[in-house]
């Protein structure tokens, strides 16, 4: 049988290096395979020997997009493993500036690296020409994620000032203030997006996916929560290893995880928001209702839909912890080291970051595992991809080209943080 | 405008976290005036247009950790008029360089189960160790307002006005209490300035990512820890971070065994 390649020797407009294979005989794809080749940085390595108190500092380098996730998950598995719980306000202050890299990072993937495939563009850049104001709305979108990052963390990325505990200095209530005009300001331009990226062309397709996200017993998910899916999951995050599994496999530096019963499941957006539409505050569930967007919602393209979504809950969350806010008399709460295990699992804009930390008795880290989200997914982009290039074996290559590139895109992934290249071979035979 | 006069500006991707490339795109007030200035030619994470070669300006983010990604850096070099590093990764290695200190298939053991499905170099360096480098903009992150300043001069053809100084200026300068003086253990006197000393306003000591500043007084510095207490442990710690391979950092560091 005749043999057809398609190249694409760079996927663009995701966050590191990958490649993707495509195999496909007579009528049916017989593989596709995302090729992570991004190189190794050997995080859970180096991370032995280091002190418990560096920590947040080292792990935020696993990932520029999304810091904030791996600061948080470290800390709650810091704190897990020397029994201290962190409560009222600077448990208020994390899910704060989480709300910040949420916004950040979401309004990033929505407007700059996602929209321009529904309109058929190269980029943003190209978007802003017909769609000026659009743009520059959400650059201030983005803007006022990356100020409560600047003000509570110090700066946007990698931010200084979490530590175990709590923070190295609380904002005083006027500082908080000066986020409010920009927050309502934010929430007015996110309102705008969820109408207007609810009207783009969606490929009709649902998957059948299980989903994975946390649930916690009247909060959205950021911080805390027990890990769920869709099937028969209900486990305290410790619990993790009994039902998730990671595979090395050759074509990948990032480890594949799967679930050991049923093999892939799907983290991020479309989980959370399928798992807790009841969190949700009523005006952002309202908005959903009226763009058409279903309570749970199985079509990947509409991530897009759901991450426009959670930027406004994340502007409204970060509005209402302003406005409850009372400094804490203190900046964080001591903490005593001992020999132990923690686990910290919360929830980066990608979907679950799972951690687990072995500590000495002096607080040093005798073993590090960390499980990013996008390495969790990779499983669900490779089928994704098997369903949509095989329900587009009649058409040119350059469209199973670029609907494969708006597949992987749906799922914002961050392939710096799983470990990061795309490089896209469809072979034919 | 005549598109085909503005210069040509590529971003390119070695080992790293995106971080100092995500700092272009954090430049919210100033990305479309940018956009407008120069032909955005090459930066995959942005867009998917991608023009061929040759570019005005190359920033070079992250380090060289692979056979493919030393031979890569090469063809970079050719096809860019000046080549300008961004980021700890770039300039010194970054966090990955940790593996200059052990051995590096202890570190594929520790997480890859198949570890000869791995491929990569015993140590991370610096792209100046590979191919000539007009400039380095240091930092982890780096500042995105230095990343303008540094865009437009290349632009303009003039030097960066870009201090090198330490950390120690930028606090006296924002009026930050020396949080030395109050007994914390802080890296600012020997780290390159550019991050504004965020760290002592936040009321923790510098942790240096911004690497070592010109002719750091290191021996000095390690003194100064002792006598507040830091332990040998301690020192080292605190250097074999994101500059770790920083041959100051490096040195100091392993001057100070237990």
């Amino acid at each position: 049988m005749p043999t057809k390649t398609i190249n694409v020797d760079y996927l663009a407009r995701v966050e590191g290096e990958g490649a993707l294979d495509i195999e496909i005989t007579g009528d049916a794809v017989t593989s596709a395979q995302l090729r992570i080749f991004e190189p190794p940085r050997f995080f859970e390595a180096f991370l032995r020997g280091r002190g418990y108190a560096e920590t947040p500092d080292i792990v935020a380098r696993i990932c520029g997009i999304c810091p904030i996730a791996y600061q948080m998950s470290v800390v709650h598995a810091i704190e897990d493993a020397f029994g201290t719980k962190v409560d009222g306000q600077l448990r208020a202050l994390r899910r704060l500036i989480y709300c910040g890299e949420w916004i950040e990072s979401h309004a990033l993937h929505v407007v700059m690296l996602h929209a321009p495939d529904f309109l058929g563009l190269p980029d943003a850049i190209r978007m802003a020409r017909d769609h000026g104001d659009l743009v520059r709305s959400a650059l201030a979108l983005k803007k006022a994620g990356n100020d409560i990052m600047r003000l509570l963390g110090g700066r946007e990325i990698h931010p200084v000032n979490v530590k175990p505990g709590g923070f190295h200095r609380v904002p005083s209530r006027a500082e908080l203030q000066t986020l409010v005009e920009r927050l309502e300001n934010a929430r007015n331009i996110a309102t705008d997006l969820v109408r207007w990226v609810a009207t783009f062309p969606f490929p009709d397709l649902e998957r059948d996916y299980e989903f994975v996200a946390l649930r916690h017993e009247n909060e959205y998910p950021l911080n805390e929560g027990r890990l769920v899916s869709s099937c028969d999951i209900d486990i305290d995050i410790a619990d993790y290893e009994s039902e998730f599994e990671e595979r090395h496999v050759p074509h990948s530096t990032a480890l594949h995880s799967l679930l050991k019963r049923r093999g892939a499941y799907l983290v991020g957006p479309l989980a959370r928001y399928a798992l807790n539409f009841d969190r949700l505050p009523s005006t952002v569930q309202a908005l959903a209702e009226e763009v058409g967007l279903d309570r749970i919602c199985r079509n990947p393209f509409k991530s897009i839909v759901v991450r426009a979504i959670e930027i406004l809950f994340a502007c409204e969350e970060a509005l209402r912890i302003i406005t409850a806010y009372e400094p804490p008399a203190e900046a964080a709460v001591p903490l005593v080291p001992r020999a132990g295990t923690g686990f910290g699992c919360t929830e980066a804009p990608r979907g679950i970051c799972w951690h687990r930390y072995e500590f000495a008795e002096d607080g040093t880290i005798a073993r590090a595992r960390i499980v990013p989200p996008t390495s969790q997914n990779q499983p669900s982009i490779e089928a994704d991809l098997a369903v949509v290039a095989g329900s587009l074996l009649d058409q040119p290559d350059e469209v199973i080209r670029a609907r494969c590139e708006q597949t992987i895109r749906n799922y914002d992934p961050c392939i710096s943080c799983s470990t990061h290249f795309l490089k896209l071979t469809v072979h034919r035979s | 405008m005549d598109r085909d006069r503005r210069p040509r500006l590529a971003v390119w991707k070695f080992a790293s976290c995106d971080g100092c490339q995500l700092s272009l795109l954090d430049c919210e007030d100033e990305l479309l005036t940018l956009a407008g200035a120069v032909e955005i030619a090459n930066f995959p994470e942005a867009s998917s247009a991608v023009l061929e070669g040759p570019y005005d300006l190359s920033l070079v983010e992250g380090s060289i950790t692979t056979a493919h990604d030393a031979e890569r850096i090469l063809k970079v070099r050719q096809q860019s008029r000046h080549l300008v590093t961004i980021g700890a990764c770039a300039t010194s290695g970054g966090i990955q360089a940790l593996r200059n200190f052990a051995d590096v298939n202890d570190f594929v053991a520790a997480v890859y189960a198949s570890p000869h499905y791995i491929s990569t170099l015993a140590t991370s360096t610096p792209i100046s160790a590979h191919v000539t480098v007009d400039y380095e903009l240091h930092g982890c992150p780096i500042n995105k307002e230095q990343l303008i300043e540094l865009i437009s001069a290349f632009l303009a053809g003039r030097k960066p006005a870009i201090a090198a100084h330490s950390v120690c200026i930028e606090c006296k300068q924002r009026g930050t209490v020396c949080v030395m003086v109050q007994g914390q253990p802080c890296l600012g006197p020997v780290t390159h300035a550019g991050c504004g000393a965020i760290c002592p306003a936040y009321r923790r000591g510098c942790y240096g990512c911004y690497g070592p500043m010109e002719t750091p007084n290191m021996a000095a510095l390690g003194r100064e820890w002792r006598t507040l207490g830091a332990s040998p442990r301690d020192i080292r710690r605190a250097l074999q971070t994101f500059n770790a391979a920083a041959e100051p950092f490096r040195k100091e560091s392993e001057a100070h065994a237990d």
